[in-house]
Formats: C-alpha cells, structure tokens, sequence
C-alpha cells in the first residue's frame, strides 16, 4: 500500500502499529481480557437465549432431567442397600453342628475350648431339644415331628467370630479349624447369602451402569438435535459472521455453551427431582427402619455427586452439541 | 493492492462466470464494475472474499495469493476486507450497536475500545443517534449505510461493495457514494460494482467493464462514451 497505516487512522488506534515488548505484554493481557469478557458475554448470551423461549428449553430440560434422575435414583437405591448389606457383613455367624451321637457334657467342654481361642468372640450352645423347639415353632410341623420317634436334629454350637476376625478368608480359615474337631459334623458359614447379595448388588450396579450409558447417549443425542435445529435457525446470522471474519471457533462457540446450558439445566432439575423424591421417601423409610429397629436412613446425593451430576450433564451437553456443530456448522458457508 | 492473474471461474453447473479475468488495482485507488446482470461482477468480488474460488488462474490480495490461504487464515483474510452488500446483510436480532461491533467482537476488541470505535463509524454514517434501536425500524437508506459502518468498523485496508445503491433513490445514491468517496479520501481502497452508469459517469474514476465473464474496458467513462 502506498499510504501508511498512520496517515489514515491516528496510531494510538491501530494496535497493530505498535512496538515495544510492554507494549505487546499489555496488549497481550488485553486480549486475554478481552477473550475472557467474550466468553462471558458469549455464555450468559447464550442462556439469555435458551431463557427466551422457556416453553422449549423446558421441555429438552425435562428430557435431559429425566434421563438423568432414572439412574441417578437407581444409583442411591444401590448405594443404600450396600450400606445396609455392610452392616449385616460385619456380624457374621458360624453354626457348627455336632455329630449326633454327642454327648451334652462333651458339647459344652468343646465350647469352653473354643472360647479360650481369641478369634471367637462368644458361643451360643443349643441343645437338639432347643433346636427341635425352635423348628417347630418356624416350621408349624410340629404335629408331623411328635410322631418321630427320636430326636433327627443335631446340637449346634452358634458361633460368633470378633469383629477383626470377620473377613472372608479369616472365617473360612476358621470354619476349617473347626472342622477337624472330632465333635464336629459340619460347619455353615452364615456368609453364603451375604456372598450372594453382593453378587446380585455388582449386577445391579453393571445394569445400572449399562442403563446409564444408554441414557447419556440419550442425552447427547437429545440435545445434538437441539443444537443442529438451532443451527439451521440462525444459518443467516452464521453466514454474516463468516462474512465479516469470524472464525470457526468463534460460529461454534455460542452452540457450545447452549449445549452446555441444556445439559447443565437438565441436571440441575435431575437433582431437584432426585432430591425431592428423597425428602418424599424419607419419612416412610424412616418409619420402616424404626419397625425393624434399624438405624437406616435415606441418604441424598452428597455434594460431590451433585456437583457430578451438575457438571457431568454440562459436559454431556457440550459433547453433543460439539457433536450436532461438527456435523452441521462447516457446511453453511457464505456464498 | 489486488491482482487477477488469468482468472476463470467456472461454476459447478458448468456456466463459466469469469474468463481468464487479468488486472490489477493500486492501493488507494476507487474503482468501479460494471457490466450486464450477469456479467460475473458480484461473481468477481466473491473471489476476493474467499466466498468463492477460482477455477484457473491467481487472485492476489495485498501481495498474498488468496489460493494459498485455507481454514482459518480465511477468516483473517475476511477482516482486512471490509463489505457491503446490496441486501444490507444486518442482523435484526440486536441492535444498530451491536451490529456494527460485530467485526470487533470477532476480532476480540476490549468493550471500551469497542464501543468508541463503533460509535467513530456510526458516526462517520451519521446514525450514531440510531445505535440503539433495531435495524428493521430503519429506512433502506440508513440500512445500507449501517451496513457501510461494519464494513469500515474494523478499519479495513480495503472495502468492496457490491450495488450498494441498488435500490436507493438518486438522492440517497449519491449520499452512500460520497461516503465510499469519504472512505478513499483517508486511503482506504475501494471497490463498487454497480449498474448505476449516470451515477459511475459522474464520479469520474477508472471503471472496469465486464461482458460475459471478460473485461471489455478498463478506464475512466467519458460522459459520452460507451452506453453499458
Ligand atoms: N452459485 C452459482 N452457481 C451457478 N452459476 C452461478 C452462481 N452464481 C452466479 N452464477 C452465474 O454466473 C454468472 C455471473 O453471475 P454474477 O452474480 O457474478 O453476475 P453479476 O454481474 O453480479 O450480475 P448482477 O448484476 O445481476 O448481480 C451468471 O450467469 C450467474 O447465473
Ligand atoms: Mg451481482
């Protein structure tokens, strides 16, 4: 160009024509500050928008929530029962059945041997009478039993092991020391249906999991078609910005955080709901708990898995409108 | 400032809209297009905007060869050329302000520097008393000379403007054309394709003529010369 820069425009407003490294330093902090205004008036303008048309964000709000709050909830209930199922765990019970030839007096030396052995904690004796009581008072059989001639049931020794000898392979170890005592027929281990439960519990957390995922893929796909309709709605406006340089981020940058507005206001209700339906449950679980005398109460999310959830369903969004835009935004070009 | 280098531009259609297209233009100068409808003149500006490409042939823009320049670099490129179009283009979602800015906000100016450089062109266009209201409650003419402030907002080396008259009464014409006049006063090169060939003749600068795709006179109209 022949006429300088300077001759058209007073320097001071060409930031381009200025020299100086604390000079650029500052023009440095100023773009940052500048960019970081833009994102700011870029996010809020964004949920200005969406807060524009109330009726329809809502209703993509609601199906985000939705999503959301159906795992989520599965996920507390799971995480209940764990609880509860870690309380049963801690007091297992070992019944060690003596042969039936046993003699009373000989049942109760073993005991007092047993007792002397420091992972045992105490040790119930029930005689066959008492455990002839006992089924018929559980079973209701106790007609048919009268006509047996004998005793077919065995004396037990109830076994209570101390609570730092409680882990799994303690009480098998234990259960096996026992066995070898002549006395003994057999040893049960109270532990099966606790093994089992936890089994069931880890299908249940995988199908939750599994749920989960579904729903996300959900939530991206929910919100990716937001996005792409909004897109096509302001296709003029991306087409201006094109024209006058705007750079792809900068198209892109408004989908972003609609998406993310739209995941993060979806978890923000899943959390209402799902907090809700807490203080909802909480009284009759209280009342139940109270009936069989257990200390469990209904817990909510805790402020980690909120903010888990607020900002998980965020990112959920700016991954499908990242998606929606990847797909959608290149190919309005100005022509 | 601008060069063509042997430039066609064929459409996808087949129809060949420029024809081994070679000139040049000097910073500083003001020039005008123009040629039938159809003659390739808003074909022609397309390609200095990177909106289209060439088929054969170089454009050249402040020396750089626009072929060369791809994905982001064309935004950057976009920039430094400022535009107006005929079909104003604004945004009428926000307001007068808020469209001129836009080239500023893209280019990441800092609120202050922004407002005061928006209200520079608002004013230079004589609508500063204007900023805030929506450009749909404007007449056409204050339309198009908002288009005019945006496209000069950011200070651009370089305006093109395709009919930027197009459907403005005389009176109005004239305005909009001192003000590109205005534009090149302080440097700035411009470029208008225009039909308004009373209106070209009166200006008195280097005028390129197109016909089918091809440059058929290049160089300051006589009053009486050659009807278009
Ligand atoms: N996208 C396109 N696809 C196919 N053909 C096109 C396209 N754009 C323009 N053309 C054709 O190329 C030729 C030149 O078009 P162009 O728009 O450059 O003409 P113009 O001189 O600007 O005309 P006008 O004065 O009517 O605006 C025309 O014949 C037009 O039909
Ligand atoms: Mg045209």
């Amino acid at each position: 160009m022949k006429t300088s820069p300077s001759r058209r425009h007073p320097p001071e407003a060409r930031p381009g024509t200025r020299t100086g490294a604390s000079q650029s330093k500052t023009r440095i902090a100023d773009k940052l500050r500048a960019y970081g205004a833009h994102h700011r008036s870029v996010a809020l303008e964004s949920l200005r928008r969406l807060l524009r048309t109330p009726m329809q964000s809502m209703l993509t709000w609601l199906v985000v929530a939705i999503a959301l709050a159906l795992p989520a909830m599965l996920y507390l209930a799971l995480a209940q029962f764990q609880n509860l199922s870690e309380t049963w765990q801690t007091q297992p019970r070992m019944s060690v059945f003596l042969h039936l030839q046993a003699r009373e007096e000989a049942a109760l030396q073993l005991r007092e041997e047993l007792l002397r052995r420091n992972e045992i904690a105490s040790i119930d004796y029930v005689s066959p009478d008492q455990a002839l009581q006992e089924f018929e008072q559980f079973s209701g059989l106790g007609n048919v039993l009268d006509t047996l001639d004998n005793n077919p049931l065995p004396a037990v020794l109830v076994v209570h092991p101390t609570p730092d000898h409680s882990a799994p392979d303690q009480l098998e170890q234990l259960r096996s020391t026992l066995l070898t005592q002549t006395l003994v027929d057999d040893v049960r281990l109270d532990m099966d249906w606790v093994r089992r439960l936890h089994q069931i519990m880890i299908i249940g957390q995988r199908l939750v999991a599994a749920m989960a995922a579904l729903l996300a893929m959900g939530v991206l796909l929910v919100v990716g078609n937001t996005i792409r309709l909004a897109i096509e709605s302001r296709r003029e406006e991306i087409v201006i910005v094109k024209l006058v340089g705007a750079t792809n981020a900068f198209v892109r940058r408004p989908f972003l955080y609609t998406g993310f507005w739209y995941g993060f206001g979806g978890g923000l209700l899943a959390w209402l709901l799902l907090t809700a339906g807490v203080y909802w449950l909480a009284g009759p679980v209280a009342g139940l708990a109270e009936l069989y005398s257990s200390g469990l109460r209904l817990q909510g999310l805790n402020w980690w898995e909120s903010l888990t959830i607020l900002f998980g369903s965020g990112l959920l969004g700016l991954l499908g409108a990242a998606l929606a835009v990847g797909k959608h935004l290149h190919s309005i070009e100005p022509t | 400032m601008i060069r063509f280098d042997g430039v066609s531009k064929r459409y996808s259609n087949g129809h060949e809209a420029l024809c081994e297209l070679s000139f040049e233009i000097q910073s500083g100068e003001m020039v005008f297009l123009t040629g039938r409808s159809g003659a390739g003149k808003s074909t022609l500006l397309k390609l200095i905007m990177l909106m289209e490409r060439p088929t054969e042939g170089q454009v050249f823009v402040r020396r750089k060869n626009l072929s060369r320049i791809k994905g982001n670099d064309v935004a950057h490129h976009r920039r430094k050329v400022g535009v107006v179009f005929q079909n104003h283009q604004l945004l009428f979602d926000r307001s007068v302000f808020d469209n001129v800015a836009l080239p500023l906000q893209i280019a990441g100016f800092q609120p202050r520097e922004l407002a005061r450089r928006v209200r520079a062109a608002l004013d230079k266009v004589d609508l500063l008393h204007k900023e805030r209201q929506n450009p749909i409650a404007l007449s056409g003419g204050e339309q198009q000379r908002v288009g005019i402030a945006r496209a000069v907002v950011n200070k651009p080396p370089l305006l093109l403007a395709d009919e930027p008259t197009g459907n403005l009464d005389p009176g109005l014409s004239a305005d909009i054309m001192r003000l590109f006049k205005q534009f090149n006063d302080v440097g700035v090169t411009v470029m208008i394709a225009s039909h308004d060939i009373a209106l070209i003749r009166r200006m008195q600068r280097r005028v390129l003529t197109l016909a089918d795709g091809q440059l058929i006179h290049d160089g300051v109209l006589d009053r009486e010369n050659i009807a278009v």
